[in-house]
């Protein structure tokens, strides 16, 4: 990024007029991807000078014990019904999930779902970290998720949404080939690094979990229709087009709302099939497949 | 200048937590819990009665529906009282109409002051579950912890003589806790609290305490005043979970449906029909135990 200049130069305006139109394999409008956040979140983390971990002091027994509700009850929940409706994860996870819990992230990697690193814990924030200390917390996501699961993480959600102006160029350097931090498009674009080859996976906070319930205090069933609106908008659109939807299981997997959630999944798997409009998928088959429609611009 | 070195130590990175309050469990794997007479969901409602001094104080914080403007704030220490006086004889009842057991989270000030609304709730065979002094009576890591210890003993003490009778289970004002709060509590006779929202059955500390999750998101509290949602669609809401646990209670054992409940946010003359139908709904469907805590921690602690 052009650091200190008031814009950070990641991308080329491409408005949404005028371009190209393609289509997803199988001739889908919507590329539909889930992408769960199987996280670990520290009880007692130490501090951050730029952020604070938790609103109380520690423990902060609500909130910690929440989120901790994804890996004794809910991610079974959430996963179940992915799974009974043909949705595969894309993960973003917090890296010592491998460690803390290797139950979990076996089970996802059993479910066929891919993992992308969203940091060490999202209780420690890149804001601050130097070089050295940005690159350990990417060579050991690397290492890590490969020692747990076999696979090579491909893309990358900074930890708590916490960046440095570096984050994007060394992901890039160390072979990665996408991030989920910009939210510019409803389709993947090019991200200028220094070096190798880095897109833009369209991610959405707007649909997130977390927006839907905490932001914009939607009960079960409105965030349900909200997500079923965002999918059939998507795939009226005349090209091809990205539809993700974050969870915390945590949150959808309260017994109030994966109800709803399963009526969701339920309406885009109705449209997936032959003539239908769905192609439900995992972020890095989204990539490969927009890579090998866009090739690389000069 | 870069983050100290230390930011990127994980002393604690290994299996399991990183504390030792409770061991790691996945709810799915654990012994299936049977309810009496075959019920599926244990629903289990709370009511908080709280007293607001009308001179708040925020250490070591201001508990949540506290007073908001400048002193005398008689807004909201009147609105508050409203629900002790008024909402709270609506919700009685209401439960009374529907024939079923709550326990009620009671501060000990409301004993103090009001020993008559205690006698009422213990005369309709409620259960009384300690919920600190009065509502500066907060807990946290901050608080020097012989004053923790005083105030849980306090607490206990004040509620166990207008009552007649001890209180089993504790809640913190807001859920909030310090690291010494379960062995305090323990030293202080309490059997159970419903504080950590981390799982959806009760499950035992490592000093032997039982926590029964009082799920904050299934509350009044959070979907009408956090949310800004109306009763029908809390009512909805609850029906959906409702229905979701007993679909899962017949693969996987007796669930729990906790329903928190706030007088002064509930028992407002316009959502009261609301919550009615919510009673009448829940009862008819042929899966539900009314449950009080004591009751829940009684059948978990003979399944152990």
């Amino acid at each position: 990024m052009n650091e200190g200049e008031k814009d950070p130069g990641l991308y080329n305006f491409a408005p949404y007029r005028g371009r190209e139109p393609f289509s997803w394999p199988g001739d889908k409008k919507v590329a539909v991807w889930i992408s769960p956040n199987l996280e670990f979140y520290e009880i007692d983390p130490p501090a951050n000078p730029h952020r604070k971990s938790w609103a109380m002091p520690h423990p902060d027994v609500v909130r910690q014990s929440h989120r901790d509700h994804a890996n004794r009850v809910s991610h079974w929940r959430m996963a179940e019904v992915m799974s009974k409706h043909g949705f595969p994860g894309s993960v973003s996870l917090s890296v010592a999930l491998c460690q803390h819990h290797p139950n979990v992230v076996e089970d996802a990697n059993q479910r066929g779902w891919e993992f992308f690193s969203h940091g060490i814990y999202n209780t420690r924030y890149s804001y601050g970290m130097d070089e050295a200390q940005e690159r350990a917390i990417i060579e050991d996501s690397i290492k890590t998720v490969r020692d747990a699961t076999g696979q090579t993480i491909r893309g990358w959600l900074a930890p708590a949404l916490t960046h440095t102006p570096r984050t994007l160029d060394l992901i890039a350097e160390y072979g990665l080939d996408y991030t989920c931090d910009l939210y510019h498009d409803d389709q993947p674009q090019r991200v200028k690094t220094k070096t190798g080859d880095l897109i833009s996976m369209p991610y959405s906070l707007e649909v997130n979990d977390h927006y839907g319930f905490f932001v914009y205090n939607m009960s079960p069933r409105e965030y349900a229709d909200t997500l079923i609106r965002q999918y059939e908008r998507l795939a009226a659109e005349p090209s091809g087009t990205v539809m993700c939807i974050p969870l915390h299981s945590y949150l959808i997997g309260q017994p109030h709302r994966i109800g709803p959630f399963e009526d969701v999944l339920k309406h885009i798997a109705a449209d997936a099939g032959d003539g239908g409009r769905a192609w439900i998928t995992r972020s890095g088959d989204i990539a490969d497949a927009w890579r090998a429609i866009h090739t690389k611009e000069a | 200048m870069s983050l100290d070195p230390e930011y990127l130590e994980y002393a604690k990175r290994g299996l399991g937590y990183d504390h030792d309050l409770f061991p790691y469990s996945v709810m799915e794997e654990r012994k299936p819990l049977a309810w009496p007479e075959g019920k599926s969901v244990a629903t289990w409602m709370v009511v908080s009665l709280e007293w607001f001094p009308i001179t708040p104080e925020s250490t070591p914080f201001k508990a949540p529906g506290h007073m908001q403007t400048a002193y005398p704030d008689y807004r909201h220490y009147t609105s508050r009282e409203y629900g002790t006086r008024v909402g709270f004889y609506r919700l009685l009842d209401a439960f009374a109409k529907a024939d079923v057991k709550v326990s009620v989270a009671a501060n000990a000030a409301i004993a103090q002051r009001y020993p008559s609304v205690i006698r009422d709730i213990v005369d309709a065979g409620h259960e009384i579950i300690a919920h600190s002094t009065d509502m500066n009576g907060t807990i946290a890591s901050t608080l020097p912890v012989e004053d923790e210890r005083k105030l849980i003993t306090e607490s206990i003490a004040i509620l166990s003589d207008v009552a007649g009778v001890k209180p089993r289970g504790w809640h913190s004002i807001a859920r909030q806790q310090s690291f010494a709060t379960m062995d305090l509590l323990k030293d202080a006779g309490i059997e159970y609290c419903c504080d950590w929202v981390n799982d959806e059955l009760p499950y035992a500390f490592t000093n032997g305490v039982v926590n029964i999750p009082l799920n904050h998101e299934l509350s009044d509290r959070q979907i009408i005043n956090g949310q800004q949602q109306s009763a029908d669609s809390y009512a909805q809401q609850m029906l959906d979970a409702h229905d979701w646990l007993s679909a899962e209670a017949k693969v996987h054992g007796g669930r729990m449906l906790p329903m928190h409940l706030t007088p002064y946010i509930i028992g407002l003359p316009y959502r009261m029909d609301a919550f009615e139908t919510l009673l009448g709904d829940l009862k008819a469907r042929e899966g539900t135990w009314f449950a009080r805590g004591c009751d829940i921690l009684d059948q978990f602690r003979s399944q152990m």
